[in-house]
């Protein structure tokens, strides 16, 4: 473990850090993908990585998404362990094509004998005044896919040792950070690797309504259930870290506890991850529930380019805590 | 029909025209193989082969003006960005040339699609600045009629606009009508797979557009032979049809091989491909910092092409224009950023029901349902803040 556990740190160091060791711990492991050599990458992940470990393993490609997915691909069945950087999720519509029709059937269409043990890291999220085209959460619309794992780190933990795990698993893994969290600072507990990619977990325990998160809202969701906390409302608040496979386990014994769920998806209502979990919670604790299950998701638009329409667009604190509270009203 | 791909192009400007500009500048052949031009970064006139130019004195004062206008807008913008004002800037610094020469050489009835960095082509296409600027405040998404100006809105997911361009140019064509398209690009987007794919379409199809790229060395991080092994005129051999390199900081070349190649486009004769040699002087955007990765070297020696400073040489030289001159384009030049400055901090900020707007063209009833809860969610908040109450549904 590293010594200076209690030093400050970052999201954004600690997804640095696990591609350090990543690469320092196997040859076989490369970054590729837009400016993320020199420049760092576009939010400054892969910072210094160069120096250290030479342009042939941390690699600056041409600006072509199909391309360096597809490529990923290609090195991953020859036996490499790439890590693929997209930019933001925005552009790995490019390489959707890659992803879904060959990343994730490959497996399946070779009769199991060409595994991709590929890992894509990608920006998620809106939040950042980037207009519709540069904020989409579509992390829950990858989570529909069979032959992928999707992950969803939200706090400094998981983007430490989420990765190795990742890359440990023998197929497809898309990694989405969310785009507010890279800055999130605090100190790393080194006690918890490496981590498992199959549960939830619960951020702050709690009897009366289980909020259920992932990635950029995990953080308005807790502060949402310390304000429910201050009107005596005792909020679950799980993490659902993994998006697929989703941990049932996890948030259905939440749900059993507390009687009532409120899902928190950046991402669209409709046909969406939220849509997923309030199914499977109807489905498997239809009796335990004392309310209906409530939603609170981005707007189904086009993500509003302006600070303050943008703002009301996504699920924000406020918004959250009264959906709790009409849970238990 | 044979085409090839050469140095200089494939000349469909043979024989047009000759100089009219008057001066007694040594007129030579410019020493740069590969790269058209007309202008020597001293400020000297050269002839090319291929490519000559017709430009009365009134006009060659009017590209400066473009120019120096453009710069100026620019700076602003970049200030104001600073200043809180904007969200976002990208900046066209130093590669004005590019924009005004391949700008005016359109006409009224060709039909343009952008990037992102276009402000000085939207400025030859009578776009108000204001409009580019509530789009970087992020009040509007352009707020101009792309019709009107024929003039499409700016794009941002890199390359699509080459497809859109090739879809519409084929639209010109079945309409028979006589006019161009032409699409913008930069060298990064040039790897993309929309980039080749247009190029594929556009020749199998003959449409009449003209893909202007402007290599202005960078793709954020990424110099351009991270993004090719040949010169990116060249490519266009590979699907049939001809590609040329200009001195992108020569107005007079870009003017001329932009003529020449909408002409070919309009002509009937397909595609043609221009690569526009440039350089972006500033940072990629305002979020960039473009000391992490290239040297202040490299940006002195193209500070010393500068396409206002060459410009103005050569008027200088040439007694095109005078001291007066300058003094005018320098007070409209105030005028612009004052105008600009002022039209910014004014700018009303859109209402909130906005974000349901133009979702669907004809209304959808899954928005008018959001909407309502939206509604009601907000009449629920006594101060009806909404800016941080967000989505309660
Ligand atoms: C499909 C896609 N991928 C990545 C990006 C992020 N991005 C924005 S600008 C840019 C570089 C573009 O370089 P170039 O085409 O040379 O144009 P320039 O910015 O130099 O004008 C990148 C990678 C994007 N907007 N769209
Ligand atoms: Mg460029």
């Amino acid at each position: 473990m590293s010594p200076d556990s209690t030093s400050n740190t970052t999201y954004r160091e600690e997804l640095r850090e696990a591609m350090r060791e990543a690469l320092a711990r196997d040859e076989r492991v490369f970054l590729m993908g837009e400016d993320v050599g020199r420049y760092g990458g576009a939010f400054g992940v892969s910072l210094g990585l160069i120096d250290q470990f030479g342009p042939d393993r941390v690699r600056d490609t041409p600006l072509s998404e199909s391309a360096f997915v597809g490529a990923g691909i290609g090195a991953a069945i020859a036996g490499m362990r790439p890590i693929v950087e997209i930019m933001t999720v925005n552009f790995s519509l490019l390489a959707l094509d890659q992803i879904l029709n060959n990343a994730a059937t490959l497996l399946h269409m070779s009769g199991g004998q060409v595994a991709v043990p590929l890992v894509i890291r990608m920006t998620t999220g809106a939040g950042r005044r980037l207009a519709a085209q540069h904020s989409h959460s579509l992390e829950g619309w990858y989570a529909h896919i069979p032959g992928i794992r999707v992950l969803a780190p939200a706090t400094l933990e998981d983007a430490r040792y989420m990765l190795a795990s990742a890359l440990a698993d023998p197929d497809p893994v898309l990694i989405f950070e969310h785009g507010s969290l890279y800055n999130l600072s605090g100190q790393l507990d080194t006690g918890c690797g490496p981590v498992d990619l199959d549960t939830a977990a619960i951020r702050r325990p709690g009897n009366d309504v289980s909020l259920i998160t992932h990635g950029g809202s995990l953080g308005k969701t807790l502060q949402a259930a310390d304000r429910l906390a201050e009107e005596g409302i005792d909020a679950e608040v799980i993490d659902l870290r993994t998006l697929r496979p989703l941990d049932d386990t996890t948030i259905l014994g939440s749900v059993r506890r507390t009687h009532r769920a409120v899902v928190i998806d950046e991402g669209w209502r409709t046909a969406g991850l939220s849509a997923e979990v309030a199914t499977r919670i109807a489905e498997q604790g239809f009796y335990d529930l004392d309310a209906p299950v409530e939603r609170v998701c981005g707007a189904e638009v086009p993500t509003p380019y302006a600070a303050q329409l943008e703002e009301a667009a996504l699920p924000q604190t406020d918004g959250i805590a009264a959906a709790a509270r009409r849970t238990v009203g | 029909m044979s085409v090839k791909s050469t140095a200089a192009g494939d000349s469909p400007a043979k024989g047009r025209g000759r100089t009219t500009t008057r001066g007694t500048a040594a007129k030579r052949r410019a020493g740069e193989p590969g790269l058209v031009q007309l202008l020597t970064p001293q400020g000297e006139r050269v002839e090319h082969p291929d490519y000559a130019i017709d430009v009365t004195p009134e006009e060659l004062r009017g590209l400066y003006r473009d120019m120096v206008l453009t710069r100026r807008f620019d700076a602003e913008a970049i200030t104001l960005q600073r200043q809180g004002e904007l969200g976002l800037w990208a900046s066209l610094l130093g590669q004005e040339a590019a924009q005004i020469g391949s700008g005016r050489a359109t006409r009224p009835d060709d039909y343009v699609f952008p990037t992102y960095r276009e402000h000085g082509v939207a400025w030859t296409r009578d776009v108000d600045p204001l409009n580019l600027l509530g789009m970087f405040r992020g009040v509007n998404h352009g707020g101009w009629d792309p019709n009107e100006n024929n003039f499409q809105l700016y794009t941002i997911v890199i390359g699509s606009q080459t497809l859109h361009a090739t879809g519409y140019a084929m639209g010109v064509a079945k309409d028979g009508a006589d006019a161009a398209v032409i699409a913008y690009f930069g060298d990064g987007a040039s790897s993309q797979g929309d980039v080749a794919e247009a190029f594929t379409f556009a020749a199998v199809y003959n449409a009449p557009v003209v893909f202007f790229c402007q290599n202005n060395q960078w793709a954020i991080s990424e110099p351009t032979e991270k993004q090719s092994r040949v010169p990116i005129y060249q490519r266009a051999a590979g699907f049939g049809f001809p590609g040329v390199r200009v001195d992108g900081n020569d107005v007079l070349a870009v003017l001329a091989v932009t003529r020449a190649a909408l002409e070919h486009a309009r002509s009937g004769q397909g595609p043609m491909l221009v690569e526009a040699f440039t350089y972006r002087m500033g940072a990629h955007t305002t979020t960039d910092d473009p000391t992490r990765y290239r040297s202040d070297e490299e940006r002195e020696e193209w500070a010393s092409k500068d396409p206002i400073a060459r410009l103005r040489t050569y008027l200088e030289r040439e007694g095109i224009a005078g001291e007066a001159f300058y003094a005018e384009v320098e007070a409209e030049s105030d005028a612009l950023a004052k105008r600009v400055r002022e039209g910014v901090r004014n700018m009303p900020n859109p209402g909130t029901m906005a974000i349901f707007e133009n979702v669907y063209a004809d209304g959808s009833s899954l928005v008018d349902e959001e909407r309502a809860q939206f509604v009601e969610y907000m009449s629920s908040f006594e101060s009806g803040d909404v800016a941080t109450a967000g989505t309660g549904h």
